[in-house]
């Protein structure tokens, strides 16, 4: 049977197959589950996606989600352009220190970390203690269960991730036309602007790409520095699955995030290798 | 303005936010040492009876031993699947082949929430709830695209007329795959099941969607601890991890060091 002999799959594919089985039955398909969720709970229809446009609390929470994630990679991306910018222009040295420093951070708990800014920032804790020893504010800062504690926590996870992809592209540039630019008359502030800041987009771009999706499901940070206060998207939905059981709006806020993350990575994918990005996450 | 000044005071910047992202979690150090029974920064005195409390804790040890063996199972299941699939994917280099690597991938860039939201819906009816086989399952599918993509670049690495030679010498498929592939991209198997190993060990929001009090993981107890926020003996564990992180990190940079070295030899 010719028709038969032609569907004779590569024996590659047995090694294949486990993972394959694996990744579809337990999580991909759950993955659809939900999707499905969305529009066919409490009752078949779009109603759960309706319930963004007439519902305050929801769109409330959105907006809180995205402001606080804007926010957060703006930070980020600046500090992790000047972090990167440093490590290209100091000895090799120097370098190798800042690159391992950057790194160990990842290799930290998210749960300690978070913990750390919960002792330092509290009403009578050391940072506090500092403001207020040096002058600088009369009475404690409320930093915690509002958006600046969310931001502050936020922010120190998301730098690393900005550093990379801004680093490897920085790494790209062709010294000759820094130097190019210099022997033409240009001022460093010129070359800066007019040539390294342009030829460093794509890293730029990444980088707020990468630390945007990261920051929109974040889930630990927010939940444990906002208190309560601060809702985003992701302890919205496990406040619906694990207490209220409001299945479908969890499922409709899950699509809206995973379309949402997909999207964004969609455009990543335009200035970056994606494996590069994630492999290069923990190298 | 100065070039070179711009540069100065930008590298002032950098090491400062360098000292930011290190330092911070550093603090769990002085206030696990307070005297005191609650959270505190310690004034002059100091005491190890919150690392006493810790390791004679019945309960935290539980969870210690819980998550190794949780993230040990999970770090090789998921390096198995994920090793033998990589090698698979090599092998077989088509269009086919690039899309599936794509589909495998997919658990990486789920946000944490919706896995757990899609665990815990496919759990509850199978019973797998708060069990060890359910959340080792789960760690190792969020473990295996770690190992896809660490395998992967090592087998870029490697010579397929190696694998035609040991063939043509006689060498059966499985006596090619393991004298001759897998020895050759030991490093990506290594660290992909040690990438692993980490995200099952620190996992913490599928942990909370898929467990509830006869599987006690460590992020799990500190979760429960930050939460709280009164009992020291928290910052204590927190000290306990940070010591196995930079014990880790550091065994991990000597690897690294010896491996680069190693390649630039070879490369002579």
């Amino acid at each position: 049977m010719p028709s038969f002999r032609r569907l004779n799959p590569h024996p590659g594919w047995w090694l294949v197959l486990p993972l394959l089985l694996v990744v579809l039955g337990m999580f991909l398909g759950p993955v659809l589950n939900i999707m499905w969720l969305s529009v066919t709970v409490p009752e078949p229809g779009l109603g759960n996606f309706a319930a963004l446009a007439h519902t305050g609390s929801l769109r409330s929470m959105l907006w809180t989600t995205v402001r606080v994630c804007l926010i957060t990679t703006l930070l980020s991306v600046v500090m992790g352009y000047s972090i990167a910018y440093a490590m290209m222009h100091v000895s090799g040295v120097s370098r190798n220190w800042m690159l391992s420093l950057v790194l160990v951070t990842f290799w930290i708990s998210v749960l300690v970390r978070t913990f750390a800014w919960l002792m330092l920032l509290g009403h009578n804790g050391p940072v506090n203690g500092w403001l207020i020893a040096a002058g600088i504010v009369g009475q404690p800062i409320q930093f915690m269960r509002n958006e600046l504690g969310v931001v502050i926590g936020m922010v120190h996870y998301m730098i690393p991730y900005a550093v990379l992809p801004i680093l490897a592209s920085m790494q790209n540039i062709d010294e000759r036309v820094i130097a190019a630019s210099r022997n033409l008359g240009a001022s460093g502030v010129q070359t800066f602007r007019r040539i390294y800041l342009p030829l460093t987009t794509p890293g730029i771009v990444a980088g707020t790409l990468l630390v945007f999706i990261l920051s929109l499901g974040f889930f630990v940070t927010p939940a444990i520095l906002g208190g309560g206060r601060v809702l985003m998207v992701a302890e919205y939905i496990s406040v619906q699955v694990l207490i209220t059981s409001q299945w479908g709006t969890a499922a409709m806020l899950s699509v809206v995030l995973l379309f949402g993350v997909l999207a964004l990575l969609f455009v990543l994918s335009r200035f970056m290798r994606l494996s590069h990005v994630f492999g290069g996450a923990h190298r | 303005m100065n070039a070179g000044l711009w540069s100065r005071v930008n590298r002032t910047a950098a090491w400062l936010l360098i000292l930011f992202l290190v330092l911070p979690a550093l603090v769990a150090i002085p206030v696990s040492l307070t005297p005191r029974r609650f959270l505190s920064m310690p004034r002059g005195e100091y005491s190890l009876r919150h690392f006493e409390a810790l390791f004679a804790s019945p309960a935290w040890m539980s969870s210690f031993a819980q998550s190794a063996i949780i993230a040990v199972s999970a770090a090789l299941l998921a390096t198995v699947l994920g090793t033998l699939c990589a090698i698979g994917l090599w092998r077989i280099a088509s269009r086919a082949a690039e899309a599936v690597r794509a589909l495998l991938l997919i658990p990486l860039v789920v946000p944490p929430i919706i896995s757990a939201f899609a665990f815990y819906r496919l759990f509850v009816p199978m019973g797998l709830i708060d069990t060890y086989a359910g959340i080792i399952l789960a760690h190792a599918v969020l473990g295996t695209p770690l190992v896809l993509i660490a395998v992967s670049a090592s087998l870029a690495g490697f010579d397929p007329k190696l694998e035609q030679a040991s063939r043509s010498l006689g060498a059966s498929n499985w006596t090619t795959m393991r004298r001759v592939i897998l020895p050759s991209i030991r490093p990506g198997v290594l660290a992909g099941a040690i990438f692993a190993f980490i995200t099952s060990w620190d996992e913490i929001v599928i942990t909370l969607f898929i467990t509830r009090f006869s599987v006690f993981t460590l992020p799990r107890r500190m979760w429960n601890g930050v939460r709280e926020n009164t009992d020291p003996t928290t910052a204590a564990a927190a000290v306990v991890l940070l010591a196995i992180t930079a014990v880790v990190f550091i065994g991990w940079m000597i690897l690294q060091r010896r491996a680069t070295r190693a390649l630039s030899q070879t490369g002579d």
